[in-house]
């Protein structure tokens, strides 16, 4: 019935051997210490057993050495760990510039993944091997959290906002999607499957799911059928500022404050657009929440992200990117 | 009445209902706490039971998700607020701070019979709530789920966790100013037993933290009902504010639950290697490190919800902070046992159980703590794992085996001690197994609150539930003969371990007002044999 009693997930991505380091390091210092207590409280309660009803033990009071040794020991090791997860997670959260960029969409009970060349997997998730990808979380609903055991990757996917993970898949291959964050009824269905080619076979599979047009395109529809043309103008003329090149930039805003023009404060701008108003403008742009979805706002920031020019990177899947 | 048999005790001392529902005497409250939580742990054990049942095969077979989720949701939801929080202070604590103080009663006898009665009306609500169909949300309530996507009983549960929560603080309340204005002459801080430290340092934690859940699950409640927009991104709220001030309880909470059983594993050491405590004033003042620096480590929680790295880094750090004074205390009762006389009854069983099981469920915590390391453990059986190391290896072990140790005092009645030895073996092993398959299937990714899961993971589940099942059975054991032990077993006398301490100086069962003349204290609890410094350079 029982074929196999695995102990470890598979090792798939470039970060997975990284991890396991530092849990082998934390397995191995937990034995330690429990053995030493076991064999401590086993041995002391045999050497030291009751010999006679009326014997009392002797009157030891304590020892401040011993107490300085057991603390800081004890703290010299969890500061290694500290230090240790800290590089972990440091490299682990920060996707290096270059990555492939999907976005994910989570909602009940479904996970939705579109690629910037416009394809777009229900459950799915289809990655080449040897390339950094970057995944960009947002959830139509409540919580979810995007897990990929066999990457040791996962992030919470949170309505409201964004958050990001990435990974570089080693082995080609199939691996599990998890939703771990508790959210309803078939918490336990939202599940998937992150499909890992050979960068020829990816391409191959790319040709294959891009005939609806680029991400990019499919927001320079939405940017045009909802008007946003209309303010947002290619020359100062219009009554909103102009979009074109200013991803990733700094924006001056009317608070004298500055913002970073980057996903999240698009889709703040989208859906709350009196947030932050940029200098120069007046707070007249109407919300558009309820009124695009999600994935629409994603294709939005797709498309302004276009209008820099720089989506090379995103949609092309062969040779290797410059990595940091 | 000059022909009655034994002499008056608290338990004789009148017989009729409002003898015990309006009592004001510390020990009976003791006893209806008792038998409450003792209910609430039934309850939630069913819950868990079949939690179980279903997991053992891969498929949603056994009931529905919808039923599942509402099934761990409640188990979570008893066991925390109505089982693990009151179980050791308010059993316990109330029957020994004001005898291990030398008094007469806790310092306000009715808000202590008050405390009762509001925590049995918050445990009503939450029946009641369970019986109208549960809730789903787990127990942690997590926004916006709770608020708008869930369509279970969620305010109804609400309601009774905010009830029960002034049950806390008031309990809280009463042990602190008992044990600044009560102590007996003589009964220096010094010489308190550590019981009495942790119940202390406990009792700092449920009035300072409580009200922030009461406030929490309030606003939940006002988010669901009128629709206002705190926690819903979609009414402008931020979920990620629930989170923080659910964990700035709920993870001091995890301390009210574990330092009383750290004070119990202290009396349980001293009394049964005859020997008072090594290090005494490093583990009185562990218990307070804990209760302070717990404070301050609730960001952990968060790690992979999009919380600043740097926030991520600080909490990290002190959540490391916070675990220095628990393993200077598992050294501390090592080393208490070094040229002891370590007797191995019952009691004592549990006490090496819990330093045991206490140091793997700390240690496996360490791996939470470690930023890089959560990324991979959030939200998988792991946890589980840990926690229920910390909560049932702990925390329900410091109270099994309190209570088999203060039960000849309480009850003034031995039992049957190859019975005890061999429910405690039984809870062991059935808790190890039943517990341990889990990191395992944790680290290999298995995600908790899953109805169904991935065919790999069964093997363990199965061991898991096997566990279970043992588990389950040593705890119906102790149940067993307890209540045999009531009217069957052999009078205990005031002494039967031959331990020291006030409580051991006074009749068993205790009469009503404890001490007959107030008692002077000259020297420390648990003092054997004279006190002499060890020479270790």
């Amino acid at each position: 019935m029982f074929t196999n009693f695995p102990f470890f997930p598979q090792q798939a991505s470039e970060q997975a051997a990284t991890m396991d380091a530092l849990y082998f390091f934390l397995v191995a210092v937990t034995a330690f210490f429990t053995l030493l207590i076991a064999v401590l409280v086993t041995v002391f309660a045999i050497k030291f057993r009751r010999r006679h009803d009326t014997e009392v033990g002797e009157a030891i009071h304590g020892s401040l050495a011993l107490e300085l040794l057991w603390t800081f020991i004890p703290l010299g090791i969890c500061m290694i760990m500290f230090v240790w997860g800290a590089q972990v997670f440091f490299h682990m959260t920060r996707p290096p510039k270059g990555a492939m960029e999907i976005y994910v969409v989570g909602k009940q009970w479904m996970w939705k993944a579109q690629h910037m060349d416009g394809a777009s997997e229900i459950n799915e998730l289809h990655v080449p091997v040897g390339r950094p990808v970057k995944l960009t979380l947002g959830s139509e609903d409540v919580i979810h959290s995007f897990f990929i055991p066999d990457f040791r990757a996962k992030a919470d996917v949170i309505p409201g906002r964004y958050n990001t993970m990435w990974f570089t898949a080693s082995k080609p291959g199939r691996y599990h999607i998890f939703c771990t964050q508790y959210c309803g009824t078939k918490h336990s269905a939202m599940i998937g499957t992150v499909t890992a080619l050979e960068p020829a076979a990816y391409q191959a599979w790319l040709g294959g799911g891009a005939a609806g047009g680029t991400m990019a395109e499919a927001g320079a529809k939405l940017f045009a059928d909802l008007s946003c043309n209309t303010c947002h103008m290619d020359t100062n003329q219009g009554r909103g500022p102009v979009l074109k090149g200013i991803y990733g930039k700094q924006a001056l805003l009317a608070s004298g404050q500055s913002v970073t023009v980057d996903d999240a404060y698009i889709r703040e701008s989208i859906l709350n657009p009196q947030a932050k108003i940029v200098a120069g403008f007046q707070p007249i742009m109407p919300t558009f929440q309820g009124l695009v979805t999600e994935e629409q706002i994603l294709q939005l920031i797709a498309y302004l992200k276009s209008l820099n020019g720089s989506t090379a990177t995103a949609t092309t899947g062969t040779g290797t990117p410059e990595v940091k | 009445m000059a022909t009655t048999a034994a002499p008056l005790n608290y338990l004789n001392n009148g017989y009729g209902a409002a003898s015990w529902l309006l009592t004001r005497d510390h020990k009976r409250i003791a006893l209806l706490y008792l038998y409450s939580i003792t209910a609430f742990f039934f309850l939630g054990g069913f819950f868990a039971l079949l939690i179980r049942l279903e997991l053992l095969t891969p498929a949603a077979d056994m009931v529905a998700p919808d039923m599942y989720n509402r099934l761990f949701t409640m188990h979570g939801v008893v066991m925390v607020f109505f089982f693990l929080i009151p179980s050791i202070p308010a059993v316990l604590g109330n029957f020994l701070i004001p005898i291990m103080v030398g008094a007469k009663d806790l310092a306000f006898p009715r808000i202590n019979l008050l405390s009762w009665y509001i925590y049995v009306l918050g445990g009503l609500f939450t029946i009641v709530a369970a019986i109208s169909g549960g809730v789903d949300t787990g127990w942690t309530f997590y926004a916006p789920y709770s608020t708008s996507a869930s369509n279970s009983h969620v305010i109804l549960a609400g309601v009774g966790i905010f009830i029960t929560g002034f049950s806390s603080i008031l309990t809280g309340l009463n042990f602190i100013v008992t044990v600044h204005r009560m102590r007996a002459p003589g009964l220096t801080w010094f010489r308190l037993p550590l019981f009495v430290w942790a119940h202390y340092a406990t009792s700092l934690i449920m009035i300072l933290g409580t009200p922030v859940i009461a406030i929490t699950v309030l606003l939940v409640a006002v988010e669901r009902g009128l629709h206002l927009g705190i926690f819903d991104p979609a009414l402008g709220g931020d979920p990620i504010l629930f989170q923080h001030l659910f964990w700035f309880y709920s993870h001091p909470a995890v301390y009210i639950m574990i330092l009383p059983a750290m004070g119990v594993v202290s009396e349980l050491v001293q009394a049964f290697a005859r020997k008072n405590i090594f290090g005494y004033s490093f583990v009185a003042f562990s218990s307070l490190a804990i209760a302070v620096i717990g404070f301050l480590v609730w960001g952990h929680h968060l790690f992979v919800a999009g919380q600043s790295t740097y926030a991520g880094l600080v909490f990290s750090l002190i959540s490391f902070f916070v675990a220095i004074p628990s393993a200077v205390k598992v050294f501390n009762w090592t080393a208490t046992l070094y040229k002891g006389s370590v007797s191995w009854d019952s009691p004592m069983l549990y006490a090496f159980g819990f330093i045991g099981l206490f140091t793997i469920g700390g240690l496996t915590g360490l791996f939470l703590a470690t930023l890089g390391m959560d990324i991979h453990m959030h939200d998988t059986y792991f946890i589980i794992a840990h926690f229920h190391y910390v909560m049932v290896g702990g925390a329900i072990f410091g109270y099994l085996g309190g209570l088999h140790y203060w039960w000849p005092k309480i009850t003034g009645r031995m039992y049957p001690e190859g019975w005890a030895k061999f429910a405690a073996l039984n809870i062991f092993v059935g808790f190890n197994l039943t517990f341990f398959p889990q990191f395992i299937v944790g680290y290999l990714g298995m995600p908790r609150r899953y109805a169904m899961y991935a065919p790999e993971f069964q093997v363990y589940n199965v061991l898991s539930t096997a566990g279970a099942t043992i588990l389950g059975v040593g705890y119906l054991i102790p149940m067993i003969y307890f209540a045999w032990s009531l009217k069957h077993a052999p009078r205990a006398g005031d002494n039967p371990w031959g331990a020291r301490g006030l409580e051991w100086e006074i009749p068993s069962p205790p009469p009503t007002e404890n001490f007959t003349a107030t008692p002077i204290v000259t020297e420390g609890t648990h003092q054997y044999a004279p006190s002499r410094e060890v020479g270790i350079v």
